[in-house]
């Protein structure tokens, strides 16, 4: 089994988007390989930016969406067919700017999908404008004299719209990220998994992260006041230390369509004699 | 007479509708056939809200002028409406709020005190009355009310009893045709309703808009019995995108809504063409631009779905004028959506979807079946097929990947810019409208009515052809009506214009969209009689309208 296509990749060398692509996959054939799962059962939905070129470079099923829209498309694969492993990868334009309230309603309605956010925090396939994760301070080609806005704290936001699943990695922490997405996969509700990785051309914060990443340990993951807390230690734009790792995990109840055909038509038929019957 | 006009009016929260309705299914259970207009403005409680009905042995699909009862809650309806009545006219009122009438008068807050039923019932006080009045045997009222009304059914019997036996009989109902059958009574969004259901709808997406939220509401209350699931998103853009996303894993899916919705859906129509994704639309037109008049009809947006979208791709749109023709197109529209894997949008109005009308059962449709992958070879979704639709196969087959994309794709769905597949790509798009339009060559897609060898065409669409026809009637005039505007039926419309010397354009809008539409395709139109004002033509109105233009 091949998970890779053999379309031409096109991502900027030293791009974060690598290290995302081949952790899915490596979660992918994992779950296959330990957890009986089908190759043909995994769907990707991505939107539209540099990382959601992985649409073309994994090969599973794929819905390539538009920028800002895959989380009411994984959700209406996922209602449609509860078989299918629904997992979207969105840039944080996509998350946040043009889709934040799709967002917000995935969380609230629980949806057993899993929410990728590939946080490069710069536009990169429009060349470099700021993003609603980017510094206070950025300075973007719409914003020369640096960006007066506050970033948005994707974590706190997932965790405040009752995400039943949050967390957050880092590309240059492989096998964290691997470990993380798996959970998330696994999940049964709303995942969302915020990814911090480089832009090597418009954004690169290697030096930041290197500096400032550790990952959770001794964390309660069913407290979410804890959580919430862990989440806030930084705000996107200061110095203060980077959690990494599961900040969150809980059940709630989602809704599913039942199978299909599960009205077979004769049946149909008479319900609808049934109803034109009522209204003589 | 071989008509009967009825008005009830009152305030919102007056049960103006249903007592409509019930007035329609009373005169259907008489062997009539009936439609009802509903007009009221967007809020909830107060103003006037009033239902014209009427019946006749004819199935009747527009209104007139002149009413033979009005029937009044309140002293507004007698205000604005007693001048509509014609000779032999009568008014049945409560005496409690209505002052200075001639008529039959009821003390309605004393009989629904004295039965000890909910205010509400007063409206069945009128309608007892009015059923009397029309010599309806109280057999069938009983009948009927037991089906009709929703709840507190015993009493609204005791209160409609009362009002029965208050009135005296006065002008009898029309004499049905021997043999008539009662019809079932429908409003035309659950004709289209039932008529998704009946070709195998499996799943609805709407954000609430009228005039299009009757059918969210219908379908949510029965998902169960009719196995369509049910879903209200967060916004419309959400809903085409999750009705694309339920496509693309296999199901048949709808989404429903209004001017307004559609616009934040247009991306998602867009992505639908480009992805060969199926999806049907029902968009349900009132008043725009922008909100407009939200509880009111017009015809405004008919090049807006016919070119909603960036970039081209094909599309049918079709316009049902009737309950018949609504349930009809709503099944061919998934038909085709399926078989060309490309959004369809049926165009209707708040006329047609709110008005209550008798129902006399939908053609059976041709069969047009989707094309399957038949699993030979490696799978590719837009692989060359048979008039470039590329055979179906659902994500989670064993073997098969299925890639979807919004970008320009290859046979596999993997992005590309190179010129020959970007070229390739779009005729293969093309070729599926051409088909498309042969496809429908074996459907109704232009109706003729009124005198086919007349000399005046009327040119219309929609909601707008039962009062085009029976103006075409009485003036001897020929009705040209294409009920699917794309793929326009090129051939069917100049077949039926032919050796039409003048032709007439008549729609509810400023501009003439259809008309400016058949210009297009080369035909003349040499005069239009236009509405905007959110209410529908009287027959005696579009009649004057015609007349003034040469008709």
């Amino acid at each position: 089994m091949t998970w890779i296509t053999d379309a031409q990749n096109t991502w900027c060398p030293g791009c974060g988007n690598f290290a995302v692509q081949h952790a899915l996959k490596d979660v992918f054939s994992g779950l296959v390989a330990d957890e009986g799962r089908r190759p043909e059962e995994f769907v990707l939905v991505s939107g539209i930016g540099c990382h959601a070129k992985i649409a073309d470079y994994l090969a599973v099923n794929s819905f390539y969406a538009i920028h800002g829209r895959t989380l009411p498309v994984a959700t209406g694969i996922k209602l449609a067919n509860p078989d299918l492993t629904a997992v979207a990868c969105a840039g944080d334009g996509d998350a946040y700017a043009e889709g934040l309230g799709h967002l917000v309603f995935a969380a609230k309605r629980n949806t057993d999908i899993t929410a990728i956010v590939h946080d490069n925090r710069v536009y990169g396939l429009t060349t470099g404008q700021y993003t609603p994760t980017s510094y206070t301070g950025f300075k973007g080609r719409s914003t020369p004299a640096g960006v007066k806005e506050r970033p948005f704290n994707p974590v706190e936001l997932a965790l405040a719209s009752g995400a039943t699943f949050v967390a957050r990695a880092y590309t240059r922490r492989l096998d964290h990220l691997r470990e993380v997405l798996r959970r998330a996969i696994l999940h049964q509700g709303f995942s969302f998994v915020e990814v911090l990785q480089i832009c090597a051309t418009y954004n690169n914060l290697t030096g930041t992260y290197h500096d400032q990443v550790y990952e959770l340990e001794g964390h309660d993951t069913a407290d979410l006041t804890a959580a919430l807390a862990r989440a806030r230690e930084w705000d996107y734009s200061d110095d203060a230390p980077i959690a990494l790792g599961v900040f969150y995990e809980s059940e709630r109840d989602h809704e599913t369509w039942p199978a299909m055909g599960r009205v077979p038509d004769h049946r149909r038929q008479e319900v609808i004699r049934g109803v034109l019957e009522e209204r003589r | 007479m071989d008509e009967i006009a009825v008005l009830i009016g009152g305030k919102a929260g007056e049960g103006i509708n249903i007592a409509g309705s019930v007035v329609v299914r009373l005169i259907a259970g008489c062997g009539l056939r009936a439609a009802m207009y509903y007009d009221y403005p967007s809020l909830i409680k107060g103003g006037h809200n009033f239902a014209v009905i009427r019946g006749a042995v004819k199935q009747p699909y527009c209104h007139r002028e002149g009413l033979d009862l009005v029937l009044a809650l309140d002293q507004e309806t007698v205000r604005r409406h007693q001048g509509r009545l014609r000779a032999g006219g009568g008014v049945i009122y409560d005496t409690g709020r209505v002052r200075g009438v001639e008529g039959t008068g009821l003390p309605l807050d004393e009989i629904v005190k004295e039965e000890g039923a909910p205010a509400v019932t007063r409206n069945m006080g009128l309608i007892g009355a009015f059923c009397k009045t029309c010599a309806i045997p109280w057999e069938t009222v009983e009948t009927v009310l037991r089906r009709a009304v929703p709840k507190a059914v015993e009493a609204n019997l005791q209160v409609a009893k009362r009002g029965y036996e208050a009135a005296e009989m006065g002008r009898p109902l029309p004499t049905p045709t021997a043999g008539g059958a009662v019809l079932p009574a429908l409003t035309g969004n659950e004709a289209v309703a039932l008529g998704l259901v009946e070709a195998g709808l499996e799943g609805y997406i709407a954000y609430p808009m009228t005039p299009s939220s009757s059918i969210l509401h219908f379908l949510a209350a029965r998902q169960e019995e009719f196995g369509t699931s049910v879903v209200h998103p967060e916004n419309e853009i959400s809903v085409m995108l999750m009705a694309l996303g339920a496509a693309y894993a296999g199901r048949r899916v709808a989404v429903g809504t209004s001017g307004g919705g559609f616009c934040l859906m247009t991306e998602g129509f867009s992505l639908a063409g480009m992805a060969e994704l199926p999806v049907v639309v029902v968009l349900a037109q009132r008043p725009g631009p922008s909100t407009g008049v939200p509880t009111y009809s017009g015809q405004g947006d008919l090049l807006f779905a016919l070119s909603a979208g960036q970039g081209e791709f094909p599309r049918p749109v079709a316009a049902p004028a009737t309950l018949e023709e609504a349930w009809y197109w709503t099944g061919a529209l998934l038909d085709l959506a399926w078989r060309f894997q490309t959004p369809a949008v049926l165009l209707t109005d708040k006329n047609l979807g709110e008005g209550m009308y008798t129902f006399h059962g939908a053609p059976r449709r041709p069969p047009l079946p989707s094309v399957r992958w038949d699993g030979d070879g490696d799978y590719r979704r837009y692989a060359p097929g048979p008039d470039g639709v590329s055979p179906l196969a659902d994500p989670g087959t064993t073997g098969v990947i299925v890639k979807v994309n919004s970008y320009t794709h290859d046979e596999r769905g993997i992005t590309v810019e190179d010129q020959a597949t970007v070229a390739r790509m779009a005729k293969k798009r093309k070729e599926k409208e051409k088909a498309m339009a042969e496809v429908l060559m074996g459907y109704p897609s232009v109706v003729t009515t009124g005198d086919p060898a007349a000399k005046t065409a009327l040119l219309c669409w929609g909601s707008t052809a039962g009062v085009c026809t029976e103006a075409a009637r009485d003036l001897g005039l020929r009705v040209v009506r294409p009920v699917v505007l794309s793929p326009f039926p090129t051939e069917q419309f100049s077949a039926a214009l032919k050796g039409a010397g003048q032709v007439i354009a008549v729609e509810e809008n400023l501009d003439g969209q259809l008309a400016r539409l058949v210009r297009a395709e080369g035909h003349r139109v040499d005069a239009m009689v236009g509405k905007y004002d959110g209410r529908p033509f009287f027959i005696e109105d579009l009649e004057r309208r015609l007349k003034e233009v040469g008709a």
